[in-house]
């Protein structure tokens, strides 16, 4: 059977073809007939149905080759398959002819099935979640499109490609968190999609265009836009010069670094994530999990090869960082999105930072695993949404577990996975995160204050990472149910806040949350629910569990939370590996000689700590012994945690922010760093345009009218010198004022007609001796 | 027939303006339907030409006419084009024809209006065809009047203003353009552009014929005649500090007015460097080309920061264009290929985009009135479809990948960046900048116009009418068509575009 899954190029780069196809095509049936397309959300989510089982099923070609130990790389082009875009035939351009085809390897393999899988679970959880909305179909519309883009960046085999389609994503994160901007039924959501999904746009485009300098860059050294070539190129001029990297090479990826900060939400473009929860919660499970955000990731592991070490400390460092000091915001919110939305942050900052350590693979692993959970997370969170009426803040929750045991079991599954525990997902991934900052100080080839600062860093984020993950669980599905309760232990502080005029999404009020929705059916109402529960006032917040279409979304994902780290029933012989070095199936399709081809892959080797890439080396296994130790201390160490404060001791956190004051303060508000922006970017680039028009108005413009009036003035003196001085003579007066007045005059008596006349006689006269000659 | 297609398609407008001049009065629909048929018939032999007649792997003149015209200056009635040239024409053709039915709206003087309009029609397309200089002069000058007119009679409240302002500074432009055309001509004896340019490719044109024997005032005859050129056209594409008649000429104009200024004249400047500047003082304009780029450097970003700073529209709008233009003369100035290619579809694919966007600003101002940005809201409750050509239409404009204007920003940046130029490497990085700078103010025009609170006096409104869709439709579709197959304009200027490059010896 695993010989019949083999990779058949006469067909499989049609299916190949077909998977942005087919949403492409939904897209264009959905909004070009809208609301005439007879069940368009289901047709859709059918569509991308077929998208996961050729993506599953390709992915296990990759898989079967992995295990066979052959190299699986797919590349149209070789094969004559590819797009001419700019290209101009036989009369060649100077340079290269961009010509766009498939790149189908180990990692292209494992995204596209992560992209698939969670993209229909997300069309499948909408279709409950959405119920009701106003611009519905075009809702769907654009989460097909959305994919379709990230389908493309990922089967794309240049880089400008990759461009094109991560700014299509751009466009559609745009449309899509602005969903909400053109409906005014709830106020709240209509006034922050507006500015959110701006302020998307436009932090991701800082990163764009980065991004395109680097591009620009490496054109114009390498001529080439095609990653292996690229490779290839890279390590050609590395080796040329002596084994060092040129210092352009680290500028230039530094740029294309640039824009994984931008999508991937790294410190200090992060800012744009936690504001992208104005959308719909589906948008946010497609952008923190297999779209927009994994895209940064993925670039950097299709550029790995191109930064030079001093690139890779920066990366390492801002990796870093990020995972940290997201990490410290996610413990402060209590917003159930927020946390997922700095948890993402967090998580994207252990992948860039295992990319600058030299562990690309368990970047690439770590990307894979966090969609599975991340976009389980968020539809869980959607689906404690959807039952608690809109209801976002942690606070107003509670004992939910009995309400939602579904949606409870699968979060918690994915919560387990996130925080590390063994077995699951995450703690697969995590842990080659840990074993690559263990092996990159372990080897004095590799080792610098960056990898001591980064493993520190993220065992820290690691432990947090649990707390607070967990912290949700506790305050969400255990306890009392509190949104019912006058009184509970949040009480002060959301009388607090709501005195200090901060507004909350969910209207929590009975009576404008139950008009919303008897008028609009706004934002996802399960709109028979909202309607008989406006009836019967003592249930009106009774939560309740969601319909089928976003339960079974959510087995699948929490499914794959599980075992998606270890697939365990496939690759038995891996279990069993395991305690003597991970072989996961991701590894086994997806290495540096894969990723790269043999001769980049051992070239890019050099730079990385052999820890890494041998586990059975000595420097491997200690790291490895080591990495363990402390991802289960961490993550035991978290969960505990939590379970203390907001279990067991409930009273405890409100003493500890108390005690914390400004600090507490300082992480509550993200760092200010939102202000910061405003303040030193934003401000000032609106202020210099409003000043650069008072310039070109009155300085550009002025200088261009002072000659006028200096000419006018002339041509007035001239006048008057004729008069006075030449006998009578007034034709050299200035051309202002005769233009203007002898201009109109003639209009006004009709010589226009006259002046034409002659005008077409002329020319007539002219065309008709040239064509009769 | 095929050998004077040139003429025809030049000329008919012409006889469409006869028409139009010996038709009566008040017989409106005569005369919108004399301008469709005089627009039209230009428009379908562009198009037959493009698909069919034109040999698009030549880089040579095609549909040559060459007959003498006035023998005691040497001037002849020389017209052909190749695919530069060509692919303008058609975009002007196009122009003309979506701008007669965006004309409906006018009520005063219609039979003037349409026969400046076809004037304006004649002058443009004479530019684009002639290959001799002193004929390229004259119809430039044809060009100017209607549009004077046009802008003085039927524009805004200060119309006056504008026509005066931007005929002045135009034909300021003209001055230096025709001194350095006579000086030209004086020293070599010849109007004929491609003669010209093959005496400059020899170093024969460096004045040594005329009586001061070279140099002026210490600068070489050379440097004088490519800095009196240069003025000449950047006045018109136009170039930062040159650019400010074209604010007040757009906010002026009427909407299809705006759209031809903006869609093709912008054009013509641009064309005239590539044609009649750059070629005939090759060795100047390598000397110059990183002043050039700084210049378009700076009309990039500051063209974008001063729309950011736009509480009108349509003066929004304007300076977007000179945001955009500023990409024509940096990929020229590279003197790379792509750089070239680059520049050529940026001035082509603008012409659509800001077609789309001037079209966009008349649907609103026909209703409301007024263009200030902050006095609307919320329209996108009310105007589903106005919203949504327009989110296309903007996003066409900010260089959205997928889209036409990205592949010629993209080209012209990674062409510019690859030029050898010292110090033109920085450049390129700077003017991404510009780039930021247009999503940010078009992304907030797009939120004061049409998200937000729905602004109650505009809660009546009806969504665009047929018309006005079918206006913008086929820039859209240029837009988007030509984003994702950009070889069908590539190909056909690629040619011509390699052979000016290696002219100016890049």
């Amino acid at each position: 059977m695993i010989a019949s899954l083999s990779f058949d190029p006469a067909v499989d780069y049609w299916l190949l073809l077909a998977v942005p196809g087919i949403p492409f095509v939904g897209y264009l049936l959905q909004i070009a007939l809208r609301k005439r397309l007879p069940f368009g959300d289901k047709l859709l989510t059918l569509g991308m149905f077929g998208v996961m089982c050729i993506t599953v099923y390709l992915a296990f070609k990759a898989i079967a080759a992995g295990h066979h130990g052959e190299a699986f790389v797919q590349h149209s082009v070789k094969d004559g398959i590819y797009f001419e875009w700019l290209y101009s035939g036989a009369a060649a351009l100077g340079v290269d002819n961009i010509v766009a085809g498939i790149y189908y390897d180990g990692l292209g393999a494992a995204m596209l099935a992560v992209v698939g899988i969670v993209s229909f679970c997300v069309h499948l959880f909408s279709q409950g979640y959405m119920h009701g909305d106003r611009r519905y179909n075009i809702f769907f519309a654009n989460i097909s499109l959305f994919t379709f883009a990230m389908l493309g960046l990922v089967l794309s085999d240049n880089v400008l490609f990759l461009f094109i389609f991560w700014e299509l994503m751009g466009l559609m994160s745009y449309m899509l968190i602005g969903h909400f901007a053109h409906d005014p039924s709830n106020p709240f959501f209509f006034k922050w999609a507006t500015w959110a999904s701006k302020k998307a746009f436009l932090t991701t485009r800082v990163g764009d265009v980065c991004l395109f300098v680097g591009v620009m860059m490496f054109y114009r050294e390498f001529g080439t836009l095609q990653y292996t070539e690229l490779w290839e190129a890279a390590r050609v001029t590395v080796a040329n010069n002596g084994g060092e990297f040129p210092a352009w090479m680290t500028v230039a990826g530094l740029f294309v670094f640039g824009g994984t900060v931008g999508k991937s939400a790294q410190f200090p473009l992060h800012i744009w994530l936690p504001d992208a929860m104005a959308g719909p919660t589906p948008v946010s499970a497609m952008i923190h999990a297999a779209t927009m955000v994994a895209a940064g990731v993925f670039l950097l592991g299709r550029m790995y090869p191109l930064m030079s070490p001093e690139a890779l400390h920066v990366i390492t460092f801002i990796g870093a960082t990020t995972a940290i000091f997201a990490a410290t915001i996610g413990m402060t919110a209590y917003d159930l999105k927020a946390v997922l939305a700095w948890s993402t942050i967090s998580q994207l900052g252990f992948m860039v930072a295992a990319v600058g350590l030299g562990g690309v693979v368990a970047g690439m692993f770590h990307m894979v695993t966090h969609a599975f959970f991340k976009a389980c997370l968020f539809l869980s969170a959607g689906s404690v949404i959807h039952g608690c009426h809109h209801e976002q803040d942690m606070r107003l929750m509670g004992g939910l577990r009995k309400k939602m045991p579904i949606t409870f079991v699968c979060m918690t599954i994915c919560t387990l996975a996130i925080a590390g525990a063994p077995f699951f997902a995450g703690f697969y991934s995590k842990d080659a995160i840990i074993l690559a900052g263990w092996a990159n100080i372990l080897d004095l080839k590799t080792f610098s204050g960056w990898g001591i600062y980064a493993l520190v860093s993220l065992a820290i984020a690691a432990a947090f990472t649990a707390f607070y993950m967990f912290r949700l669980i506790f305050m969400t599905f255990f306890g009392e149910y509190r949104g019912n309760l006058e009184k509970h232990m949040y009480s002060d502080a959301l009388a607090a806040e709501a005195a200090a005029g901060i507004e909350r999404p969910g209207g929590h009020h009975d009576d404008d949350h139950g008009d919303a929705h008897a008028e609009h059916g706004h934002d996802a109402p399960h709109a028979e629910h909202a309607h008989a529960a406006h009836g019967h006032d003592a249930h009106a917040h009774e939560p309740h569990e969601s319909p089928w279409p976003m339960t079974v979304a959510l087995c699948i994902l929490a499914f794959l939370g599980m075992f998606g780290g270890h697939f365990w029933l496939l690759d038995l012989p891996g279990a069993v590996a395991f305690w003597h070095g991970a072989h996961t199936w991701f590894e086994s399709i997806v290495s540096l000689d894969s990723l790269y081809g043999p001769a980049v892959g051992a070239w890019a080797a050099d730079g990385i700590s052999e820890g890494i890439l041998d586990h059975s080396s000595h420097i491997g296994h200690a790291a490895h012994v080591r990495a363990v130790i402390l991802s289960l201390f961490v993550a035991t160490s978290g969960i505990v945690g939590a379970w203390y404060l907001y279990v067991k001791r409930r009273d405890l956190p409100a003493v500890i922010t108390k005690k914390l004051d400004f600090g507490y303060y300082v992480v509550k508000n993200r760092y200010f760093i939102d202000e910061a922006a405003t303040l030193l970017v934003i401000a000032p680039s609106v202020k210099l345009g409003v000043f650069l028009k008072w310039v070109d108005e009155k300085i550009v413009d002025g200088l261009v009218l002072g000659i006028g009036r200096a000419n006018r003035f002339l041509g007035f003196f001239s006048a008057w010198f004729d008069r006075i001085f030449v006998d009578g003579a007034v034709n050299a007066v200035g051309l202002v004022s005769q233009g203007l007045g002898s201009a109109f005059r003639l209009l006004q008596t009709g010589r226009i007609q006259q002046y034409a006349a002659f005008a077409v006689g002329g020319g007539l006269l002219t065309a008709a001796w040239l064509i009769l000659a | 027939m095929q050998d004077q297609i040139l003429t025809w398609i030049t000329f008919i407008p012409m006889l469409g303006m006869l028409a139009i001049v010996l038709a009566p009065k008040n017989n409106t629909a005569l005369i919108k339907g004399i301008t469709f048929v005089a627009t039209g018939l230009p428009f379908l032999l562009a198009t037959w030409m493009y698909f069919s007649l034109f040999d698009k792997a030549s880089a040579e003149l095609q549909f040559v006419q060459n007959v003498m015209w006035i023998e005691s200056i040497n001037a002849t009635y020389f017209v052909g084009v190749d695919g530069l040239s060509l692919c303008l024409v058609w975009l002007t053709t196009l122009l003309l024809l979506v701008a007669v039915p965006a004309s409906f709206g006018i009520n005063k003087a219609q039979k003037s209006y349409y026969a400046l309009l076809l004037l304006l029609e004649v002058g443009i397309l004479g530019v684009f065809v002639s290959q001799d200089y002193f004929l390229f002069y004259v119809f430039w000058e044809i060009m100017l009047l209607p549009m004077y007119f046009l802008i003085g009679i039927w524009g805004g409240p200060r119309r006056e203003y504008a026509a005066i302002k931007f005929f002045l500074y135009t034909l300021a432009g003209s001055v230096l353009m025709l001194i350095a055309v006579v000086a030209l001509r004086l020293d070599s004896g010849t109007f004929s552009l491609p003669e010209l340019t093959r005496l400059a490719g020899e170093g024969n044109l460096l004045g040594k014929n005329l009586p001061f024997g070279g140099d002026l005032l210490g600068m070489r005859f050379t440097t004088w005649v490519f800095w009196f050129l240069f003025v000449g056209f950047a006045i018109k594409i136009p170039v930062f500090p040159f650019h400010t008649w074209l604010p007040d000429a757009h906010v002026q104009a009427p909407t299809p007015i705006s759209v031809i200024l903006a869609g093709i004249l912008l054009k013509l400047g641009g064309y005239g460097l590539m044609r009649a500047c750059f070629t005939l003082v090759p060795d100047a304009f390598n000397e110059f080309a990183y002043v050039l780029g700084v210049l378009g450097v700076i009309s990039i970003i500051y063209g974008a920061f001063v729309a950011l700073g736009q509480t009108d529209f349509k003066r929004m709008v304007a300076y977007s264009s000179v945001s955009h233009m500023g990409y024509v003369l940096l990929g020229m100035a590279a003197l790379t290929e792509w750089g070239m290619s680059g520049a050529a579809l940026q001035m082509f694919n603008h012409g659509t985009s800001s077609a789309v966007l001037f079209l966009i600003v008349g649907v609103i101002y026909d209703r409301a009135h007024h263009r200030d940005l902050n006095g609307f809201g919320g329209l996108s409750q009310v105007m589903p479809v106005y919203w949504g050509l327009t989110t296309i239409g903007f996003f066409a404009a900010l260089g959205l990948p997928g889209m036409a204007g990205f592949v010629s920003e993209a080209m012209t940046l990674l062409g510019a960046y690859q030029s050898d130029i010292e110090g033109f490497k920085l450049l390129v990085v700077l003017s991404v900048i510009g780039i930021v700078i247009t999503a940010a103010f078009l992304l907030w025009a797009m939120q004061r116009v049409f998200l937000g609170k729905l602004n109650e006096k505009y809660a009546n409104y009806g969504d665009m009418n047929l018309r006005e869709v079918a206006c913008q439709a086929p820039f859209l579709f240029l837009c988007i068509a030509l984003g994702i197959f950009p070889f069908y304009l590539l190909n056909w200027m690629e040619p011509s575009i390699k052979k000016l490059v290696q002219t100016l010896g890049g």
